[in-house]
């Protein structure tokens, strides 16, 4: 189990609250789980007395430094703990703290549950309170550089992005994260979200973002990722999938041998929005007859664990044959 | 129409013909996306192999090892060891994990076991509505909807009386934002879970309004992807957690024709793993076996959308799912079975509860194909699950149950 922190015979020093002098005058709530427990945990000595002393607190709705140190160490037995985080939250505004202690907690414990909901949340309160995004962008970029699709550290950066407009080097970062590894699907999307919430898709943005994911495309044809991208892209071009440059890449490189399911796929569904939006370029590999072909050879050959989709996309390309 | 084939190839008869042929291609550009894909599959090509020589013996391989399942279940709802502590705020979703798993194994919980489990939700329930993680704890969307679909998955009377509607009214009501979005507790974060989870219990416990849900399509929509799945929020990647949400969630609002279906189905039925069988929850992501349930639970709507919308009859006829059912059913039965009981993510990874239940979900929803043609189940067919119904995961006459016991209270509370 990640996050435990709970074993048995660990802290030799630390003391219980019982026994603690100061918190002498607060009664411990146990917790309280009915007659017949069911999903019973059996909670270290530790566990059980932290929060005891937590609930205690809750019950008489104490907001105190002391009880700002005792959920620190509540959150850090159980980091998912998001009862204690928001009291832990109601605490810090009572007593009008120094965020800028809470920012260096609250990093070490994104770095030590990196996956955790609360502790990605918690900073986001902190920065919006403080209206300060200054160490996010550096924070977010530590913690891809030891997972680069954390969806928590993505979602975080893309927010403080976007309320702080940080903008403007994000281009040059996510370039980087390509050239490590071009199949980074999270790094395609921000590369997106940024175009999006920037230029937007001006023609000459398409042009660009076109050239762009079409070299990457011929360094990895089977690229999911790339494909994608170029997929977002033309939707905002007028032609759409059949735009004349791109299904020119698409007629090269399918001349050349290549059979990438994602190239084949490309085509089959640019013959099909032929079909229903009518001709931009007569061009025979966007004809239903191919598509059909290419379906088949997707279905028996190239992409046979799809075969049941493929089938399916024949019959919509049938229903345009009359 | 071509594609009435039945079944569609599963991926081992592909395996056992050319192992090779599936495999990643780096294309000469090893990557760490590349590295970490290739270590799987091999791990799966030598289970693959050792799978084999056990059906050489056992005509009946894979078979679904129910009893052990069953312990393991059985055991954790009891008692669960102190490494347990981290899911100290989950533990209404305990309850539905492990009562659920039980239903979809067809395992009948003695009367006394659902009393005690109905109770201790009730312990969970909170003064101002929803139910939290654990006794004592705020309310939170997550365990409140783990909370309502287990009390449903019990069944008994004494278990849909512990929902206290009118007070989930009021918290539901109070999580609500202005853009139709919800944040999962007081104070906590927004995503299309908080949206999922309010839809969902307010529809099964009939205490569902339109003004409540006001612009929640819109904003969900808003989170639809340029890859066609949908993201926690918008601006962010498509992952089948969230996509699963989002089109339940639109399903249960009556605005599934609000989203972009085609995109939809092309990216969810890409996720499917081709060597392994599996899915992956995004794009260049491993295989991991709770996504049997969130990519492929969605088939079922997906199909439903399209074929109500079809005029020509394409997906009218089609009679099984768009997703290779076979090879998902080898993936989980051959590669997520943990010796000991219970399921897991991917071989190498330990077992647990959580993906217990949605490997369990997948395989059902693998299974229950619309028309159960033979050949449809995998392995013996001891092996066929009770069948759920996707959009809330319940198993379907427990929902049945549960839809109208609480059609017969009255929906207007406030
Ligand atoms: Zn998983």
């Amino acid at each position: 189990m990640e996050g435990s922190s709970s074993e048995e015979g660990e802290d030799v020093n630390w003391t219980f609250y019982r026994d603690r002098e100061e918190w002498a005058d607060l009664k411990p709530v146990p917790q309280d789980d009915g007659p017949h427990p069911v999903v019973a945990i059996a909670y270290s000595e530790k566990f059980r007395d932290v929060f005891d002393y937590f609930r205690g607190v809750l019950k008489v709705h104490e907001l105190s430094e002391r009880a700002l140190d005792l959920t620190r160490d509540a959150v850090e037995l159980n980091p998912g703990n998001y009862t204690v985080w928001q009291y832990r939250r109601q605490i810090l505004k009572h007593l009008d703290k120094d965020l800028k202690e809470e920012m260096a907690f609250v990093a070490e414990m994104i770095s030590a549950f990196p996956k955790n909901y609360q502790v990605w949340h918690h900073r986001q309160v902190l920065v919006s309170w403080l209206n300060d995004a200054s160490d996010e962008l550096q924070l977010t970029a530590k913690m891809l550089a030891l997972d680069a699709k954390n969806y928590h550290a993505w979602q975080h950066r893309q927010w403080a992005i976007r309320t702080f407009n940080l903008f403007q080097n994000e281009l040059e970062f996510i370039e980087k994260l390509l050239n490590d590894d071009i199949r980074n699907n999270s790094a395609w999307n921000q590369r997106y979200f940024v175009i999006n919430q920037t230029t937007e898709f001006a023609p000459e943005v398409i042009e660009k973002e076109i050239a762009y994911v079409l070299s990457k495309i011929k360094i990895a044809t089977k690229n999911e990722s790339s494909w994608n991208y170029l997929r977002g892209i033309v939707l905002h071009s007028e032609s759409g999938l059949r735009k004349p440059s791109v299904i020119d890449f698409c007629d090269e490189l399918y001349n050349s041998g290549n059979r990438s399911a994602c190239l084949l796929s490309y085509l089959v569904d640019a013959a099909l929005e032929q079909a229903e939006y009518g001709v931009v370029k007569e061009n025979s590999l966007l004809s239903i007859d191919k598509a059909l072909e290419l379906c088949d050879n997707l279905a028996n050959e190239f992409d046979v664990c799809r075969r049941g989709y493929w089938n399916y996309i024949s019959g919509c390309l049938r229903v345009h044959m009359n | 129409m071509e594609n009435q084939q039945g079944d569609s190839v599963g991926c081992s008869e592909v395996i056992n013909s050319d192992f090779q042929l599936e495999f990643m291609d780096e294309e000469g550009v090893p990557t760490n996306t590349s590295c970490e894909q290739i270590k799987v599959e091999s791990l799966i090509e030598k289970l693959f192999y050792v799978f084999l020589k056990k059906a050489e013996i056992d005509p009946e391989a894979p078979v679904l090892h129910r009893d052990l399942h069953l312990a393991y279940l059985k055991h954790s709802l009891c008692y669960l060891p102190h490494n347990f502590a981290c899911l100290d705020a989950s533990r209404a979703w305990l309850c539905y994990w492990i009562t659920h798993s039980m239903e979809l194994l067809d395992f009948k919980l003695p009367a006394e076991d659902k009393s005690h489990v109905a109770q201790f939700l009730a312990k969970c329930q909170c003064p101002d509505g929803g139910f939290g993680g654990g006794p004592g704890q705020y309310g939170h969307l997550a365990p409140t909807y783990a909370a309502v679909n287990a009390l449903c998955t019990l069944g008994t009377e004494e278990a849909y009386k512990v929902i206290d509607r009118r007070k989930l009214l009021q918290f539901l009501w109070s999580l609500r934002k202005s853009n139709g979005s919800f944040e999962l507790h007081v104070g906590g974060e927004i995503d299309v879970r908080g949206v999922y989870c309010a839809v969902s219990v307010a529809r099964l416990t009939n205490i569902y309004s339109d003004a409540l849900f006001d612009n929640s399509a819109e904003w969900i929509i808003s989170c639809q992807t340029y890859e066609g799945g949908f993201s926690g929020s918008p601006g962010h990647e498509a992952h089948g957690g969230y996509a699963f949400c989002a089109l339940a969630a639109l399903c249960l609002l009556s605005k599934e024709n609000l989203c972009d279906i085609k995109s939809l189905l092309r990216w969810t039925v890409n996720r499917q793993m081709r060597l392994e069988g599996g899915f992956q929850g995004r794009t260049n992501k491993l295989v991991d076996g709770c996504y049997s349930f969130w990519q492929a639970g969605a088939m079922p709507m997906i199909q439903g959308i399209l074929s109500k919308n079809d005029e020509s009859s394409v997906m009218t006829e089609i009679d099984s799912w768009l997703f290779n059912s076979r090879a998902l059913q080898e993936y989980i039965l051959i590669y997520c079975q943990s010796p000991n009981g219970g399921l897991i993510d991917k071989p190498g990874k330990t077992k647990d509860l959580y993906h217990t239940c949605y490997t369990l979900s997948g395989l059902s929803i693998a299974q229950n194909q619309p028309s159960k043609t033979t050949g449809s189940i995998v392995g013996s067919p001891r092996n066929l699950l009770k069948a759920v119904h996707p959009t809330f995961n319940i198993e379907l006459e427990k929902l049945k149950s549960a839809s109208l016991y609480f059609s017969q209270l009255p929906s207007d509370l406030l």
